[in-house]
């Protein structure tokens, strides 16, 4: 029973989440959704570091994976539709 | 649809792919379980050591200290990222500040010396509980980033003399403390007394050339065109 009581409904409904959020970041057709998602899949990666007791490495994935990593995507996809739209002009 | 044939062709494509992956995630799995149990118990090792090291972290111990190579080349290897991104040529354009709106730009002047401040203490606190430079770093990138955004920082078109001493500062004082252990009889090996002194010293020449490193990822780069649609003036 105390062992139950270690892992609740919480880490259940996490590491749900964490695969339902990983595969929605491969699996969306739009570049833009994907990166939210991926960044969302790094806040709750660093949610389950921490419920496994690894301060260090929630720190870590909080301001590299999920924040910094998370900024450069957005920024390529920026570029990328900077780069799409001028296209499309220069063709018309 | 013509386009039947590719579609299915593409399908068996995807299901080999599937299927190879499937087959190397299940060999390391094989590879994994297959491996003898460690016979030494690093963390009791890293525990009975932790006096010597200059800090009472084990994590920042074992980074900085114990197994102090691998963040030496981690922080070299980020330096010749960014350097190949500058030497792959950034489009030598005008760089104008990004358009941003009047409720970014209050946001960041409120928040980077907050950023800094916390980069700070993530480095102090480094020693003795989690934390430490590339944390430090990675605030002080994101403060930097921020600024980028809110249009405050112009982007890195052609980096000065100054900039590129600062980014390579962390690693070549890192290297130098490094070489002064040479001196004790090898690389890495700090003098016992003065080794939380050189280990802040370190650390605090990360936190700064990797704020700039990390930032400079997101910096360097071809000016982004300037939105027609967005932005806050009229």
């Amino acid at each position: 029973m105390t062992e139950l009581a270690d892992f609740g409904v919480f880490d259940v409904l996490l590491a749900l989440a964490l695969l339902g959020s990983a595969w929605r970041a491969l699996a969306a057709p739009d570049l833009f959704k994907a990166t939210v998602l991926f960044i969302v899949f790094g806040l709750l990666m660093a949610l389950a570091w921490a419920r496994l007791a690894a301060p260090d490495i929630v720190l870590a994935e909080a301001a590299i994976g999920a924040g910094l990593t998370g900024a450069l995507l957005l920024d390529a996809v920026g570029h990328l539709r900077a780069r799409r739209r001028a296209r499309e002009e220069d063709g018309r | 649809m013509s386009g039947s044939p590719g579609a299915g062709r593409s399908r068996i494509v995807t299901w080999a792919v599937v299927g190879l992956c499937l087959g190397l995630a299940g060999a390391l799995a094989w590879a994994m379980l297959d491996l003898p149990a460690p016979s030494t118990r690093l963390p009791g090792q890293v525990a009975a050591q932790l006096e010597r090291s200059g800090v009472e972290h084990p994590v920042t111990a074992v980074l900085l200290n114990f197994r102090g190579y691998d963040t030496l080349l981690e922080i070299a290897v980020l330096l010749l990222a960014l350097l190949g991104m500058l030497a792959a040529g950034v489009a030598p354009r005008a760089s104008a500040p990004l358009g941003a709106s009047s409720m970014l730009a209050a946001l960041a002047r409120a928040l980077a010396p907050l950023m800094v401040l916390v980069a700070g203490y993530l480095l102090w606190a480094g020693a003795f509980r989690p934390g430490g430079a590339f944390q430090a770093g990675a605030v002080l990138a994101a403060a930097g980033v921020l600024l980028r955004l809110a249009g405050f920082l112009p982007a890195w078109t052609r980096p000065g003399a100054a900039l590129r001493m600062a980014l390579a500062a962390g690693f070549a004082l890192f290297l130098a403390i490094a070489a002064l252990g040479l001196t004790e009889g090898a690389l890495l090996r700090y003098p016992e007394p003065s080794a939380g002194a050189l280990i802040l010293a370190i650390e605090s020449g990360l936190t700064f050339s990797l704020g700039l490193i990390l930032a400079g990822l997101f910096l360097a780069g071809p000016e982004l065109p300037r939105r027609e649609d967005g932005g806050g003036t009229p």
